[in-house]
């Protein structure tokens, strides 16, 4: 036995005989576990069960252009979906905003895991010593030391109709007009987006493949597997939590994003965050609310179903 | 120091009384012999509108006029009325559009500012106190300022029909606006609103992404190029609002607009990097655009203009000593100084005549005349906006807000007007 467990063993006991010297010696140590969550349980009620809870029950309540009351109806959800049914096959605007939303989400999650985990593969497996991955990791978050919004903006003069890329590529005489596409289009929307979350993928799909037990990969190339296998066969299996985890990131963030859309979309194209912003411009609360319920549940289904895929605890 | 000037002679024990004199006494000599000049601490006006209203320059001068500290809450136009609404004693002077006030009156939040106390009131801009330029009517669509002026009382909730004691907003700032373009960059000449939708500039034109005001210019080139003709503009039928939405969606999806804007900035930098060449336009912004060095033109057309006004209003939670101040930072904001420094930016004052008097004779006659310019116009801030010889584009104030087609505006069916927006934006 070390010092320092002996140490331990004593603090221990003298908690014990401590504890034992109150009156209240059954309830004191049961109510430790719930003193020590209890800060975090109290971050959690007042920050997101209030506000959650709030915000459900007002998307049952009624509204004028000046005002909100409490009632309970279902007008709020009737007007979002109203047509929904009627216009099949053609798409309600709800539809196509959640559908655009999805469009985004998809491609944003496929073009930052590839990038992401290409990133953490680099770092994991070819950068040597721990120091260099920890310094290339670093280098990594450099971009996140400035806002958003500025790492959004900063693609304009490049993207532009004038701007650098169309000069470089029009002097280059590999185009005679300059293309329209770049900026405020579906492009520079994912373009940006994945500019600004393939952060989130690197990060836990690094953490993954740093866990990974080298022997496995020795004992695979021993077994006649080929890079390709490899690969396919015992990494990315075992990566499986960290590109999970990441995936979570992307698609929650993406799902509820209205600033990157609104800005490098030229505010054309629908999100829903952009309708829930709109809304409540216009004190629109209740319907706001409703939106926010229903854009909820559809990510909670989301992430749900991601976690069909994995059993993180067990992972974890 | 100052809880003890505030406090002595007013039903406090002897006790206390003699030690709070014996600290007033002691903070006196320590500080000034005028222990008078400490008796009130400066009140300080927080004044919530968009950015584009605040001038800092304004907020100094007040300052050193009155001694009233101005503290400007820089916000959307949007978020303007919501900041009414939702949280009416987070400011004590609100600079609005007049076209919130249907959503704002009803909610009680505001209330009517007593006349009597206004120096000016009788010297008001007469397209504002009645709709009219030099006794002619102009355009009433939309939101009139002149209607929503007047509360039948202080706390009303409903407009009062004729004139009152009680008013709503007093002016700040107002104008017309029109389509801006890129003269370098177009080579057809514009007269209409409907070469908005024109497809000669798919791709290179923008509208404002505020409901109230994008369906106003949308609603202004629809009409123009003949689709339909609403009777009126300013509070359309759902039918109306349906046709002009539609109309909107088939522009859209024609690849018709760049970009939609919602401040001041973003129209500024879309039509000075070229990603836009022609769009609707605030005035100033023109000014902004044209103070790069990049020509850009305020086109006058013949279906007029798209006007707004935009005007002090009191929150109900306001009372005693701010009450005072805010009456007194009003009336020395129509006492002229404001008015010229506003109007060297191409707004248009409360009261016309204080602001000539703070203005050099070819300032006004360029500015308000239509007068070509005798020297150089510079802006407040000393920078050159036009060189001599220039003309104001819009004419002079007659021209300009003589020929005012609709007001900025806030329908009926305001609700049903947003969620047909929202898919216009969707589509």
């Amino acid at each position: 036995m070390t010092q320092a467990s002996d140490t331990v063993t004593e603090a221990r006991q003298d908690r014990v005989s401590a504890v034992g010297r109150k009156p209240a010696r059954r309830t004191g140590p049961m109510l430790v576990p719930y003193l020590q969550a209890a800060p975090m349980a109290l971050v959690f009620f007042f920050f997101f069960v209030l506000p959650l809870a709030a915000t459900i029950a007002v998307s049952f309540w009624q509204y004028t252009q000046y005002s909100i009351e409490p009632a309970i109806t279902l007008q709020n959800y009737g007007d979002i979906f109203q047509g929904c049914l009627r216009d099949l096959p053609d798409l309600c605007t709800t539809f196509r905003t959640y559908l655009s939303t999805l469009k985004f989400c998809l491609i944003v999650w496929a073009t930052t895991l590839t990038i992401g985990f290409t990133i953490a593969y680099f770092l994991a497996f070819h950068v040597r010593t721990l120091k260099f991955q920890v310094i290339c990791f670093l280098l990594c978050t450099v971009p996140f030391w400035t806002s958003v919004v500025i790492r959004m903006i900063s693609w304009m003069p490049l993207l532009g109709r004038n701007g650098l890329v169309n000069q470089t590529l029009i002097s280059m005489g590999v185009i005679d007009t300059p293309l329209e596409g770049l900026l405020y289009s579906d492009f520079a929307v994912i373009l940006s987006l994945t500019h600004l979350y393939t952060l989130f993928m690197v990060v836990p799909i690094f953490n993954s493949l740093m866990r990974i037990d080298r022997t496995l990969i020795e004992a695979a190339r021993d077994a006649g597997a080929n890079g390709f296998q490899i690969l396919t066969v015992v990494i990315i299996p075992l990566a499986r939590p960290g590109i999970l985890i990441g995936s979570i990131f992307v698609i929650t963030v993406v799902m509820g994003d209205f600033l990157t859309i609104g800005i490098m979309g030229g505010q054309q194209i629908a999100s829903v965050g952009k309708i829930i912003q709109t809304q409540m411009q216009f004190l629109q609360f209740p319907l706001a609310a409703a939106n926010a319920v229903i854009l909820l549940a559809a990510v909670l289904v989301g992430v749900w179903a991601l976690l069909k895929l994995v059993d993180i605890r067990k992972e974890l | 120091m100052t809880d003890s000037t505030r406090k002595t002679g007013s039903g406090i024990g002897t006790s206390r009384r003699s030690i709070l004199k014996g600290a007033a006494a002691l903070a006196g000599t320590a500080a000034f012999p005028a222990p008078f000049v400490h008796a009130q601490e400066r009140v300080t006006l927080r004044y919530l509108s968009t950015a584009v209203n605040q001038s800092p320059a304004i907020a100094e001068k007040a300052s050193e006029d009155l001694g009233i500290d101005i503290e400007y809450i820089a916000v959307n136009t949007d978020e303007v009325p919501r900041r009414v609404i939702t949280q009416p004693n987070s400011f004590d002077l609100v600079d609005s559009e007049y076209f919130s006030l249907p959503n704002l009156v009803p909610s009680g939040n505001m209330v009517g500012m007593d006349a009597n106390r206004i120096d000016r009131i009788d010297e008001l801009a007469t397209v504002i106190a009645s709709g009219t330029v030099d006794g002619e009517k102009v355009g009433w669509d939309g939101t009139a300022p002149h209607e929503v002026l007047y509360l039948e009382d202080k706390n009303a909730t409903t407009f009062a029909t004729e004139p009152t004691e009680w008013i709503t907003l007093i002016p700040t700032t107002y104008n017309a606006d029109t389509l801006g373009l890129r003269p370098d960059l177009i080579d057809k000449e514009i007269t209409s609103w409907a070469s908005l939708l024109d497809p000669d500039f798919a791709g290179k034109t923008a509208i404002i992404n505020i409901p109230s005001i994008g369906i106003m210019d949308a609603a202004m080139a629809i009409e123009a190029r003949g689709d339909i003709t609403y009777s009126d503009k300013g509070n359309m039928t759902r039918e109306e609002i349906d046709f002009t939405i539609e109309k909107l969606i088939e522009a859209k999806r024609a690849g018709q607009f760049r970009a939609f804007w919602s401040n001041f900035q973003e129209s500024v930098n879309l039509m000075a990097s070229g990603e836009v060449v022609l769009q609707s336009m605030w005035s100033p912004a023109v000014t902004a655009v044209r103070t790069q060095g990049i020509p850009c033109v305020y086109q006058p057309l013949k279906e007029g203009y798209r006007a707004w006004a935009s005007g002090f209003g009191l929150p109900r939670t306001l009372d005693g000593r701010k009450e005072d101040a805010a009456y007194e930072f009003i009336n020395w904001f129509l006492s002229g100084w404001a008015g010229a420094h506003l109007s060297k930016q191409g707004y248009y004052p409360a009261v016309l005549d204080t602001a000539k008097e703070y203005m050099e004779p070819y300032e006004w006659a360029y500015w308000y005349e239509g007068k070509a310019a005798e020297q150089d116009i510079m802006a407040p801030d000393g920078r050159i906006l036009e060189e001599a010889g220039a003309v104001r584009d819009g004419g002079s104030y007659a021209a300009r807000m003589g020929a005012v087609a609709c007001w900025n505006a806030v329908m009926d069916e305001n609700q049903y007007m947003v969620r047909k927006w929202n898919e216009f934006i969707a589509a």
